[in-house]
């Protein structure tokens, strides 16, 4: 069983053969294409799932299950750069989770692609992704950990700007793109800088790994530039990454926009996966972010460290600072996508300030419910012919109730609903952990100010999706954000999607609410499993009182949310906001997304395109000058010599042609066209060359 | 086998080709690009055979031939391989045929122009593995000359300034470099490279210059100086460092297309191989004393070419600007392993690194961006001349498998893990970044905007709505893609498997480092 470890590389080969494959299939190769895809991601769940059995089994005394293979890239110098495979509970969880949710969207997205006509090379792409996001879950080596995170940046790229022909999505793709790369050349500094210091890049290597006691020791001892401990600037620089890819402030402005690819792949790529690997990264590299040098064990309490004190103060921010604007978007999508940026706050706010359990257990709930709700919304989109646009919808609850049943699954599990709903425990999770972290109570009250919000911008989608009262069929103004390049023409009913697109739904609400049984106070078993003591887990009610505490805190936020909100806009017209017509300047902000975007373009880019000008003009007309100049000294210079030549020394030179003329005479008479005076010449030639050859090499 | 003088062979194979192409009447372009090619194959046979023969284990001079010339001067006839040169031999034995291939519509003396490039490539060829000064001076000339004519006959509009630029600019550079090599023949009675190189070291040089130059009245060590800026100016208007680099975006964006994938896969490497081969060895005082403003430079270049390329509207001049930043990162990688330290495993480790990142480099760049100027070549071929970053919008419409390969190798160039960029890039920085941190960390911006304006790139040429004009614009022919698939192929390749590569260079570089640490 532990020798799966060995073969786990067969879980991103496995798309990574799909992609290839699809890469040579024609256009018209549906079937195939969309089989070797939703095959391959299925193979890899299941050989996730062994991989998962076998990290079930801890050694006693030894902690979690850790599985290393590692093996040499290349050499380089007298040692060699050496990557590796890497099964623990961290890997082997989001290993089943990426898989298990990315099959049930790769289904999914055969109903919702059906009409487009790229739909091969669709799934050619999402083939590749799961290939990439799947290599950095089981890398053992930081390096190839950023290569695999540079890949699913490339394939979030292509599928942002699925729709290239629309120049909205190749605009969102390039600034997808690029906004993440900011956070990332932190990120590549991080990784060189650690390279140096401690001579490798293996997480866990027998002792000799990055992240394990000896190397971080070094490091802590170690101080830089401000007096920084070196393993406090190496996690900074590396938190940058997770930053650019998490979609935290001040780089969440990409992540919205990256709705303008299809649904389903803002429901794998920019909801449930890939921009979860940032707070993967930072729960991978934990160790090295908490000083570690000892096993966290069964604690829940991050360590105070400069390193955890910023990821949890960027947490908290961008957990109320997307919510605020969530409050206020009108694209369904949009909603969903501030959600998710609130979201991942609270998850690097959980890593802060509870550890890699607290973290991670939000990070995996969220994957669910959150696929659950993009494709719940992809659903809604399909039904009502490619409208976005939540006050344009209403009524959904009767036309499309298998989608309305899940997605209200979906929904209270964002919100928080209590009990049974994996979202509740999760979000408890962090909650407390904030509440008792001791440098600071306002994470934990931000915290629970983004609850309140969360509540209250799903109760309002929901209540404009699927209670309001049916709008008009035909609008003034075509929606916006059409999710597809051939809408069909408004005007006909919504309808329930196909079963192809429901089932998924179903799977999705089920696991939902499944999760929340893994990790109550009652049976603790996630921080079991990633601490590795599975074997000490009872169940048994294990709440104190501040945990008690603060699910009532919780609850009481999530009734707050949802009962102002449902008051608000179930007792209003649609014609109108009810909490824009309360508050219109604030709401006017938050609708403008707090102007974020256009600060930029004010800024950063203002002065981006400033200095290059200038280089170019530079290069153009000061280096330029220089070389014209330059010219213009030769070209003078030139002038003198030639006076020089035509004066004065043609006058020997015509004296020197006269002799030459002479010569020339002579050689035309050698020209004489006989042969045998040619031999002669040949003959007296070949004898001097022996003679020359023969002198030559006596010496 | 060890018998056959190898490397001489494959320098005359394409000066055959060139003499066979100059002696044959004029059949049209077809004939002629055919012999090209045929030599071209020839000579990448030979580098193949060179490669397959040559003990990558083995840091020492491989396939040495070595006669006497010009014995009252110290010239020698004195060609040998080692990792650095095997590299770069490799490099523009796959260029040339790649370039020649992307070659057409020559409709003017195509006899001539395949002849010259021919003549390019021998003159390559043989500055990379002359030895002695004399000799390797020769054919670092030789290979201008086909270029400037190159330029100068089929070039784009302002092709003769362009021509005269480069021309004078390098020319004036080479200058510079004779008379500062004189003096040091002067001072130690030699051409020989790795000589020059072992007196230097030993602080033979230093004496030289100041017994036997002492009528100059400077130092040795001013006098050192002097002569380290002539040389630096030849290699540094070559690769080109700023501000020396005024002449390349002019001549990059006026050359045809096809001679262009030279002039930057092969010819800007000659640039970054003088450093190497002749510079750093002979003159590593003078280096280290500068090393603080030379340092500057490489970021300045790697910084305001990348920020210059953003500026640009023509494709080829945007290109141009990204080679001179993707050049100024070898040259961030050169500098910061001259940098002094303890010479201690760690940090030799990390000067390893970088070394082995430049020369990596160098390879890649030389592929990606040949590649990319080749793929550009077919634009134009399309357009009718066109190459504006606003001249096209929506191509991957109507020509995906153009899209597709443009879209890799400009990836590649952006250094994408998995093509082949990425890895010299990481082992650049990785060595740089600990050695001369400041420079390193603001040279990361260059990694950033050389994001940037390769994507604006796509945005503009293939995204968006296809523009009108473009509708029957023809994707990749079966005969292009057999020429583009095989370069696209390789950086795939180099991408996953950098030790290919790798296995050529790492003891030289090892012997290298090892020779300048002090």
């Amino acid at each position: 069983m532990k020798g799966i470890v060995n073969q786990l590389w067969l879980i991103p080969a496995l798309p990574l053969l799909a992609a290839g494959l699809i890469a040579l299939m024609k256009r018209p190769q549906r079937k195939p294409a969309a089989a070797l895809a939703i095959g391959s991601m299925a193979l890899a769940f299941l050989v996730s799932c062994v991989a998962f059995v076998a990290t079930l089994q801890p050694e006693t005394g030894k902690g979690a299950v850790q599985l290393t293979h590692n093996f040499v890239w290349f050499d380089l110098g007298g040692s060699a750069l050496r990557l590796g495979w890497l099964l623990d509970p961290l890997t082997a969880g989001m290993l089943v989770m990426v898989t298990f949710v990315g099959s049930l969207i790769f289904i999914f997205s055969t109903g919702y692609m059906a009409d487009d006509e790229n739909f091969t090379r669709f799934f050619g792409f999402l083939a590749l992704f799961a290939a990439a996001m799947l290599g950095l879950l089981i890398a053992n080596n930081l390096l190839f950990l950023f290569m695999c995170w540079e890949l699913v940046g490339l394939a979030s790229y292509l599928l942002i700007g699925f729709w290239f022909h629309k120049p909205s999505a190749a605009a969102a793709a390039k600034k997808a793109f690029i906004t993440t790369r900011i956070g990332d050349l932190g990120f590549f500094l991080g990784i060189v800088w650690l390279y140096h210091e401690t001579g490798t890049l293996l997480f866990y290597d027998n002792g000799a790994g990055c992240l394990e006691q000896g190397a971080i020791a070094k490091l802590v001892a170690q101080t830089t530039v401000g007096g920084m401990a070196v393993s406090t600037a190496i996690s900074l620089l590396l938190f940058c990454g997770a930053v650019g890819k998490s979609g935290q402030v001040p780089l969440h402005v990409w992540l919205p926009d990256a709705m303008e690819g299809p649904t389903p792949v803002s429901a794998l790529i920019h909801a449930a996966t890939m921009v979860a690997a940032g707070v993967f990264l930072v729960a991978r590299v934990f160790p090295l972010m908490g000083n570690l040098t000892a096993d966290l064990g069964a604690d829940t309490h991050a360590p105070h460290t400069m390193a955890l004190t910023v990821v949890t103060w960027v947490g908290a921010i961008t957990a109320v600072f997307a919510a605020l604007i969530a409050v206020a978007q009108n694209d369904i999508k949009r909603i969903l996508a501030y959600s998710t940026v609130s979201q991942l706050g609270y998850m690097m706010l959980g890593l802060g300030v509870g550890g890699p359990a607290v973290g991670m257990f939000h990070l995996l709930a969220h994957a669910f419910f959150k696929a659950l709700l993009f494709l719940g919304a992809g659903s809604v989109i399909h039904g009502c012919h490619h409208e976005q646009d939540i006050r344009h919808m209403g009524g959904l609850r009767k036309l499309m109730p298998l989608t309305f049943a899940t997605y209200a699954v979906g929904m209270m599990a964002l919100a928080g609903f209590p009990l049974v709903f994996s979202g509740f425990w999760s979000k408890d999770e962090v909650l407390h952990a904030a509440m008792i972290w001791s440098p600071s109570k306002l994470p934990f009250l931000l915290a629970l100010f983004g609850a309140v919000l969360t509540s209250f911008y799903m109760t309002r989608q929901m209540w404009y999706v699927f209670f309001a009262p049916r709008a008009e069929a035909e609008h003034a103004e075509p929606a916006a954000h059409h999710d597809d390049p051939h809408a069909q023409g408004h005007g006909h009913e919504p309808h329930e999607s196909p079963r192809v697109m429901t089932m998924p739904l179903a799977i999705l609400a089920v696991a939902t609410v499944l999760l929340s049984l893994f990790a109550t106070p009652v049976w603790p078993w996630f921080h079991a499993y990633l601490g590795g003591h599975l074997d000490h887990l009872h169940v048994g009610w294990s709440a104190d009182s501040a945990a008690l505490l603060t699910m009532l805190f919780s609850v009481v936020a999530v009734a707050v949310g949802v009962g102002v909100s449902w008051r608000l806009y179930s007792r209003s017209s649609t014609a109108t906001d009810a909490l824009g017509s309360r508050i219109p300047k604030l709401f006017m902000a938050l609708e403008g997304r707090l102007h974020v975007d256009e600060f930029y373009a004010a800024t950063v880019f203002r002065l981006n395109a400033a200095v290059a000008t200038l280089s170019d003009w530079f290069d153009r007309f000061v280096w330029g000058s220089v070389v014209e100049l330059t010219a213009l000294i030769a070209k003078g210079l030139a002038f003198v010599s030639r006076s020089v030549d035509e004066q004065g020394i043609n006058f020997g030179f015509d004296a020197g042609c006269q002799t030459t003329r002479g010569a020339g005479w002579l050689a035309s008479k050698l020209q004489n066209g006989q042969t045998q005076c040619y031999l002669r010449i040949l003959g007296t030639g070949v004898v001097v060359l022996i003679v020359a050859l023969a002198w030559m090499g006596k010496n | 086998m060890n018998n056959l003088p190898l490397i001489t062979l494959l320098t005359l194979t394409p000066l055959v080709g060139a003499l066979l192409l100059a002696l044959t009447g004029d059949r049209g372009e077809r004939p002629a690009k055919g012999v090209a090619l045929g030599f071209g194959f020839l000579a990448l046979l030979e580098a193949l055979l060179l490669v397959t023969g040559f003990d990558g284990k083995s840091a020492s001079l491989q396939f040495v031939e070595r006669h006497a010339w010009i014995p009252s001067l110290g010239v020698e006839y004195f060609v040998a391989v080692d990792g650095l040169s095997i590299l770069l031999v490799l490099l523009s034995a796959l260029l040339v045929p790649f370039a020649v291939a992307v070659s057409g519509g020559v409709s003017d003396r195509p006899r001539t122009f395949y002849a010259l490039m021919l003549l390019l490539q021998a003159g390559l060829f043989g500055a990379f593995t002359a030895l002695n000064f004399f000799h390797w001076f020769i054919f670092w000339e030789i290979s201008l000359v086909p270029a400037y004519f190159l330029i100068k006959l089929w070039g784009g509009p302002a092709r003769r300034s362009a021509a005269t630029q480069f021309f004078i600019y390098t020319f004036v550079g080479s200058v510079a470099m004779l008379l500062a090599m004189q003096a040091v023949f002067l001072a130690t009675g030699t051409f020989d490279l790795p000589k020059l190189a072992e007196l230097a070291r030993s602080g033979e040089l230093a004496r030289g210059l100041e017994t036997k130059l002492n009528w100059t009245g400077l130092s040795a060590s001013a006098l050192g100086t002097v002569l380290f800026v002539g040389v630096f100016l030849g290699f540094a208007v070559k690769v080109p460092l700023m501000p020396f680099h005024t002449w390349l975006p002019a001549t990059y964006a006026e050359a045809p297309s096809s001679v262009t994938m030279l002039l930057t896969g092969a010819m800007s490497k000659m640039g970054v191989y003088g450093f190497l081969r002749i510079l750093a060895p002979i003159f590593p005082g003078p280096l280290r004393d500068l090393l603080g403003p030379l340092m500057a430079l490489a970021v300045l270049t790697i910084v305001a070419s990348a920020f210059a390329a953003f500026a640009q509207k023509d494709l080829k001049r945007m290109l141009a600007y990204s080679s001179i930043n993707h050049l100024g990162l070898c040259l961030l990688g050169l500098f910061a392993a001259m940098q002094p330290t303890a010479n201690t495993a760690t940090w030799q480790t990390e000067k390893v690194a970088a070394l082995n990142g430049v020369l990596l480099q160098m390879f890649n760049h030389g592929l990606t961006a040949a590649a990319l100027f080749g793929f550009v070549a077919l634009l134009e071929r399309r357009s009718g001349g066109l190459r504006g970053l606003d001249d096209f919008g929506g191509l991957r419409k109507v020509a995906p498998v153009f899209a597709g390969l443009m879209g890799i190798s400009l990836f590649a160039s952006l250094g994408l893990p998995g093509l082949n960029g990425f890895i010299g890039e990481f082992l650049i920085f990785k060595g740089a970044f600990p050695l001369a941190p400041f420079a390193a960390a603001l040279s990361t911006l260059g990694l950033l905007l050389t994001a940037i304006f390769l994507l604006t790139l796509i945005q503009r040429v293939f995204a968006g709505p296809l523009n009108e004009r473009w509708k029957n614009f023809p994707d990749l022919t079966r005969g292009e893609l057999l020429v583009f698939a095989p370069a696209v192929a390789l950086m795939f390749v180099l991408g996953v498997a950098p030790q290919l590569v790798v296995r050529l260079i790492n003891p030289t570089v090892i012997e290298a480092v090892n020779r300048l640490g002090i």
